[in-house]
Parts: structure tokens; sequence; C-alpha cells
């Protein structure tokens, strides 16, 4: 099995894994860093999202191989003590019902609010679309984006 | 150690008793196993929910699964009330499956908080109870002249306070009375209050918290593959191809062991395991690969000609047979003929799979000596237990269970089939073994809710009374065509004076299991849709027409339904709705009830209808009684949780069959609601209530699916007898 050495977290972190590993599996599998998660392995669902190089993408469809230079960042790494203000908006309005799902839905808010600071509630929308949540929980989903954007929900 | 263990006898008490005796002795040094610490200390663990460490920390203890239905919060709030400490002043675990807690321990059925609501609520009673003694020794001072709060005892007179981690050691050495008195309600500081969940924090920094997160030292992933067609039975497989592929510890053929019982009942008393192919590797992704390069050969089945429009036409074929008559009130047929006005409809709704986020999975642990440890997502865990026992043979005080978050439930983790697939494979290829499950395999061997169709024929009289009722029941049966013995008494049997219900069997070879609020998730949409024509039939307005049927009765004894509750909600739900309200066309609202699982809720959709037919929710309102709520937070995201699944259900979903095989396997032929087509608001309204608590992981549900085809129908006129929407055309001019 190739070696690789990947950019997570600000961590050059070394992996021996297949190349066509996807980035989810190693995350999870390799790294232990769990809080990616698999929902659908088919990039329907966003549980699975991180950011490389600040864009949110879904790490199920990443093979290991083609992240070679690329800076990924996950739901750890977003903030040492888990306090990103996107992090404390999804807590002040508690939006998790079994949180599954959560973490793929903050990582995509966080890169979504980078780039667009101050967005209509059908911009975050659509957005949060390609993220699925079973409990329900999307009323408080995008009350916490509108917080986290100082924007009143 | 001189922490005290409440005996297992004096602890039943505690659970199962009056609540006016609760008489156990306590041995000043007792040393009973299961404490916490080895080292000899003050510890204070009265009984099993709570307990004050060294270091002076509150533990409080969760009894049952967290599945995302609240009860990790709700339930230590009852202990934390009792004990008057704040849930930011503790540290809340949740239990292992401990045989002493017994049904306290199900998430299931809406039970969780009725069933721990004073068990909980004595135990933190008890230990307060002996905090307060600890104190009113050593001051030397009464106990009526001391007080609680936030974990603190305080006598007030000379402004003394001692903090309960202070007491502990003195309050382990004390005796527990016959009689401990609860809290009166009406001073809660907690419960009725809204509370965060507990584990919040954990959830957003991406802790480990779910069954597939944990890998302990050594652990392999398994894959189970099953066949297509339910039941089928791997003849042959491309095993050592498999075996050879990288990453790959094992591969081979799981037999089946017990009878395959695809039918809730049967499966509940006897488990079994269902055949397929396992495959063990080094990491999710060779095993993925290797079933991916899988080559079996399925068994035949006398099922695998089956297809959904196969089910169809049996239900048509059976409806035109007498059937099992299960009531019959009055005369409905005479009733019919000489009603005013009269409705003739017949309703269909299809297989759901239960889709929860986190597909299923088990990590399965051998213990030397032929034990197991389980950590298990499992929603009643005394469940795997037996079904370890009897299946695989593993004497049950040898099997622990860890009880870890649930990634969603809705039902589907009430079977035990995770927990014996990982067991399997552990116990053969001798290593902890953590079971994935691919998005695929459990959308296609899921316990389905199944389809069922009704036909209703019911009439009015001149006032919109309603007077006739004769309801057929195609009701599901996997395998059997004998009819499932179902007691007749859904609403609305006994406001009707005749009333005649007869069911017939359409068999087929989905596997059924509980789905969210079972069988109203069915039911509700039948008898509501019917309501609904009726009341326009009658030319009544909706609300109006079921205010009258409910009437002025009391409290049925034979479903504790009480219709004025029922009025109450809707009445609530109409008001905070603007019901009545002019609306243009294209738009309308819809109204429906249910009662399942000791709650009541009404909803009103309002939705609009773009000409080419795109329907868009624009809002919810939810009126609910489920007695006193616990934590208004968890229940206000119980009710919009329930409402967007039952509109994914009614917008988006089925499960269909053919050639024996579910056609679906993801989220883009079996979708759910994507966050544009949730509504702007669903706003839930609470009845202020002092009746002891029931619950909400299920009510909120039945009802939101009739009142959206209301809805449609006001908006449009286009009236919709079957699910989901999406198989409809509902363009209009």
């Amino acid at each position: 099995m190739p070696d690789f050495v990947l950019s997570i977290n600000r961590q050059q972190l070394p992996v021996q894994v297949d190349a066509d590993t996807p980035l989810l599996w190693v995350l999870r599998d390799e790294l232990g860093l769990t809080g990616t998660k698999h929902g659908c392995g088919e990039g329907l669902c966003g549980a699975c999202t991180v950011h490389v190089d600040g864009k949110a993408q879904r790490s199920c469809q990443l093979p290991v191989s083609t992240l070679a230079g690329k800076h990924i960042t996950t739901i750890e790494g977003l903030h040492p003590q888990g306090q990103h203000p996107v992090q404390q908006a999804w807590l002040k309005h508690d939006v998790a019902q079994c949180g599954f799902c959560q973490c793929g839905q903050i990582m995509q808010a966080v890169a979504f609010l980078k780039a667009t600071p101050k967005p209509s509630v059908a911009q975050i929308d659509a957005a949060m679309a390609g993220n699925l949540c079973r409990c329900g929980t999307q009323l408080r989903v995008r009350a916490a984006v509108q917080t986290a954007a100082g924007v009143k929900p | 150690m001189s922490g005290v263990v409440l005996q297992r006898r004096g602890f039943l008490a505690l659970v199962a008793g009056s609540g006016l005796s609760l008489a156990f002795d306590l041995h000043a040094s007792a040393l009973t196993g299961g404490s916490v610490g080895a080292q000899p200390g003050h510890s204070f663990k009265p009984n099993a929910f709570l307990r004050i460490e060294l270091d002076g920390r509150i533990v409080l203890i969760a009894p049952a699964p967290e599945m995302g239905q609240g009860v990790k919060t709700s339930l230590p709030m009852l202990l934390a009330e009792e004990l008057d400490v704040g849930l930011d002043q503790v540290t809340v675990e949740q239990a292992s499956l401990d045989a002493t807690m017994g049904a306290l321990q199900e998430a299931g059925g809406s039970t969780s908080v009725q069933k721990n609501w004073l068990p909980l609520r004595r135990a933190g009673a008890a230990a307060r109870w002996m905090l307060v003694g600890a104190a009113a020794q050593a001051w030397g001072v009464p106990r009526a002249a001391l007080r609680t709060e936030r974990g603190e005892v305080i006598h007030d007179a000379s402004s003394k306070r001692a903090s309960y981690a202070s007491l502990a050691a003195a309050a382990a050495q004390l005796r527990l009375p016959d009689d401990i008195p609860l809290k009166d309600p009406g001073s809660f500081r907690l419960v009725g209050r809204r509370q965060p969940q507990v584990d919040g924090p954990a959830i957003v920094r991406g802790a480990p918290l779910f069954c597939g997160d944990q890998r302990p030292k050594g652990c392999l992933v398994a894959v189970v593959i099953k066949g297509p067609v339910f039941g089928a039975k791997p003849l042959e497989a491309n095993i050592d191809a498999l075996k050879a592929m990288p990453g790959v510890v094992d591969a081979f053929i799981l037999e089946a062991i017990g009878e395959w019982t695809g039918d809730l009942m049967v499966r509940s008393e006897n488990p079994c395991l269902q055949a397929g192919v396992a495959v063990v590797a080094r990491n999710t992704w060779s095993a993925l690969k290797a079933r991916k390069a899988l080559q079996v050969r399925w068994s035949q089945t006398p099922f695998d000609g089956d297809s959904s429009d196969g089910y169809r036409a049996e239900a048509q074929r059976q409806l035109g047979l007498p059937g099992e008559v299960w009531r019959n009130d009055g005369d409905a047929e005479a009733a019919l003929k000489s009603a005013s006005a009269t409705i003739d409809a017949f309703f269909e709704l299809p297989i759901l799979s239960h889709n929860s986020m986190e597909t299923m999975s088990c990590l399965a642990e051998p213990l030397p000596g032929g034990g197991m440890r389980l950590t298990s997502p499992s929603q009643y865990p005394s469940v795997p237990v037996e079904a370890l026992h009897r299946v695989l043979g593993i004497p049950k005080d040898r099997i622990e269970l860890r009880i870890p978050r649930l990634g969603g439930a809705f039902g589907r983790r009430w079977e035990s089939d995770f927990s014996l697939d990982a067991s399997a494979i552990a116990l053969r290829v001798k290593a902890p073994v953590l079971l994935f499950t691919p998005r695929e395999e459990d959308m296609r061997h899921d316990y389905y809710r199944p389809f069922e169709s009704q036909r209703i024929r019911a009439g009015v009289d001149a006032k919109g009374k309603l007077v006739a009722w004769d309801q057929d029941r195609l009701v599901h049966s996997f395998r059997s065509p004998q009819t499932p013995k179902i007691t007749a008494r859904q609403f609305p049997v006994n406001f009707i004076p005749n009333l005649r219900m007869r069911a017939r069997t359409v068999a087929s070879n989905v596997p059924e299991g509980a789905y969210r609020a079972p069988p109203a998730n069915l039911h509700a949409f039948f008898v509501e849709g019917a309501l609904n024509e009726l009341a326009h039939a009658a030319k009544m307005d909706a609300l109006a027409f079921r205010l009258q049927l409910l009437g002025e009765g009391g409290e049925i004894k034979e479903t504790r339904f009480n219709p004025a509750r029922m009025k109450a909600v809707l009445r609530l739900a109409a008001s905070k709705a603007d019901w009545g309200r002019p609306l243009p066309k294209g738009s309308g609202r819809g109204i429906a009830s249910w009662y399942s699982h000791g709650g009541y809720v009404a909803h009103v959709v309002e939705l609009s209808v773009s000409r080419s037919g795109v329907v868009k929710v624009q809002r919810v309102t939810s009126a609910v009684d489920v007695g006193r709520v616990i934590n208004p937070n968890g229940a206000e995201q119980q009710v919009q949780g329930s409402v967007i699944d039952a509109l994914s259900g009614a917008l988006l979903q089925q499960i269909t069959l053919k050639n024996g095989a579910v056609e679906q396997g993801n989220f883009h032929d079996n979708p759910m609601l994507r966050m544009p087509d949730v509504p702007r608001r669903i706003d839930v309204h609470f009845v202020e209530s002092t009746l002891d608590p029931t619950g909400l992981g299920e009510p909120a549900y039945p009802p939101l699916a009739p009142a959206l085809v209301g809805a449609l129908f006001a908006a449009t006129g286009i009236q919709i007898r079957s699910l989901p929407l999406s198989r409809h055309k509902l363009n209009w001019s």
C-alpha cells in the first residue's frame, strides 16, 4: 500500500492506504478523526463534509490520491475548544437532535458563511440543501446560520 | 470504601414501589460491587442513578438510550429537580445495560419519560433526603429548618451553607425512611423550563459519541451482504477471491440460525440470524471494495416474482372478498343508504424505510471465557442480550452492553439483527468487530413500515352528523394469509352509532417493523382523510365537523381517549393558524388531529401550489397535549422533527418492490426533504397541563399527512388518497 502525507488540521499526517481510499475512511479508520460521518457514500447527504483549501467538500467522494498539497480541515480542527462562532451558534439554538448529521452541517455552514457573510434565508436554504437531516432540525439550522452571520433569525 | 450502594431488593422497591414505602437496609459501610473508584474514600452512591465522586463532582445517570428524542437530558432533569441541582452543575453519564433498571432503559413507544417519571424523582429525592439529614446532624438543627438549592443545604436562620460534596460522606451513613416526599410540582425549578441538551458541546465538536466512532485495539470492520429477495440464502460466493483482496481478513457465508421471521410480533419472541455473506477487513474501505467484488448466487424463494404492482392487485382482489368482521355496531349499510351525503374513498399508503442518518451498526468484542461486550445502539438494550443468548448461545450473565448515542432510530433499532450479525462475526473471527452497513444495504434490508390500504364508505345526516361508517382494512401481513389479531377500537369507534370494520390480509415478503408511531402512522391518514372528505360532503368546515364528531362525552375507557383534550388541541391549532381566514386560490389550509401513545396533537398545514403543481408548505401550526412537558426545548424539537419527518414521507418517499427486491437504495431514489422545501415556520403550542407526562417521540407524526392532503384539496380541489405526493400530478387551473 502506498504512503501519503496529508495536511489535516494544520498537521502533516502520514497514512498508508490504497490510493482510491476516500478521505472519509482515511479520517475515520486511520486517523481516529471520527467526527466526519458516513451517511450515504454517494455525496448525497453531506454528513461527510470537510474543508479542502477552505471549500466544503464531501469527503466520501475524495480519493486520498487527489489530496496532495491540499489543506484539509475537519470538524475537530475547526476550533481548539469547539467554540468557533458557528459552533457557538449551534449551541445557542440547541440545533441537534440525534446529532449524527450536525458536524457535516456545521462544516458546510462555516465554508458558506466565509463566502457569503450576510446571506438571505433563500441563500442559506440553497447552501444547506446538500445536507440531509433525518430528525428534522432544519429550522434551527437556519436560525443558527443566521445567528452566526449576525442576522436576526 | 464507604460508599453505599442500594441493596438490590431495596432498589427494586424504589423502582417498582408505590412511592410510599421505600424500606430497605443500609449498612454503614456496605461494600457492594459496582461502585466507582477502588480506594477508600467518601463517594456517595445511594442508588443506581446518581453518585457524588470523591472530587465532589455530582454524576447523574441517564438510564434510557438517547436517539435524538432528548431523554439523555429530560430524564436527568427529573433526578436533578428532586435532588435540587442545576444541570449545569452535574455530569450526565449514559447508563450501560443494567438489569436492575428494567423497563426504565427502554426507548420506544414514547414511554421513557412516563416510565421514569416517578422512579427517577424518587431516586433524586432519596439522595436529597440523606444529604439534608447529614447537614441536620452536623449542625444539630431539625430537618424542617433546612432547605436545598443548587447543590447546597442551607440553614437560613444561621446562614450556614454546605455543598452536597461536603456532606456526601456523612449522608452515606444514613438510613432511608419508609416515606420520602416528592416535590410539589408547583415548586419545580428545572422541569418545565427550556434546557439545552447535555451532549450539545460534544456533538458540535465531533466527539466520538456513536457506535461506529469506537475503535478498540485490534478492531476489524465487517459488512454483511444479504440477498436482494428477503430470506434468500447465499448458495455460493467467490469467497477465496475476496479473501485474497488487500485488507480483507476473512470472508464467509453467514448461515441463518432460527426461522427467518419478517413479522414483527413473531420476531420479538423468536429472534433469528439472517443468512448473508460476511466480509471482515482491517478497515472500512477494504470491506467495501470486497463487497463490490462479491459474486454470489442466491437461493430461489417463492417470492422472487413479488412486486408492488402485484401487492396492489392483490389488495384489489381481497377487497372483493367478504373479509373478517372486526366490529359491527348498529347497521352501517342501512345508515349509509339513508345518509344525506356519503363518501366512498380508497386510500393507499406505501412501504417506508427508516433512513436514520446513522446506518445499522454494532461493535462486538468477545470477552475471555466466552462472553461478549456489545456497544449496541439498541432502543431496548435488553433485547440484544436475549437474542445473543437464544441465537448464539452466549450466557446472559456474560454479556455486557454499552449504550452509545444513537444516530436516529424511529423504531428500527428495536431489532436485534445488527447486534446478532456483529456478534456472530466476532465469535467466528475471534476479534472485536465493528459492523458497518452501507446506505444501500440499510435501505434494502430494513424492517419497514408496511403498506396498507383502506376503503372507507361513510355518510352524514342533514345536520352534518357522522352516522354511518364502513371501513375495509387491507392489512399487511408477512407471508401469511391470516389476518393479524388487532382490536378494532381506533377512533372513530365509539363516536358513530353505525360502524362496521372489516379486515383482509395482503400478504407480502416484506419484513415489517415498528416505524415511528405504529400503527397510527397508517390509520390517521385513512381516518382523518375520510373525515376531511366527509366535512366537504356535508358542506361543513373541517374543524367544526371534527368538534361536532368529538362531542361532549368523557374519556373512553377502552382507549383512555379524552375527546375534550382533542377538541382543545384542535381549537388551539386552529386559532394560532388563522383558520378560517380566506386564502387565494392555489393556497389552502388543512387540519387533522390524532391521539396516539398517550398524546393529543392537531396540525394545521398551510401551503400553496403553483399552477404547474409544485407544492410549497408555508407553515405548519401544531398544538400538542402530552400532559406536563419536561423540557419545552426538546419537546419543541420532537414536534418540529415529526412534522418534517411526516412531510418527507408524504411528499417524497416510498419503497417499491420489483422481481422480489427493493428497487430503491439511496437518497437519489428515496429522498428526504431538503432545506429549501422545509417550511419556514413550524409553530408549536403546548397545552399547559399538570397531568403526569406522556411522551412525544411519536404523537406528532400521524396527523400531519392528512392535514397536508386537506390543505392540498383546499388549495386546488385535487383530492389525494395515496402517498407520496410525488406520484401525482398536481397542476391545476
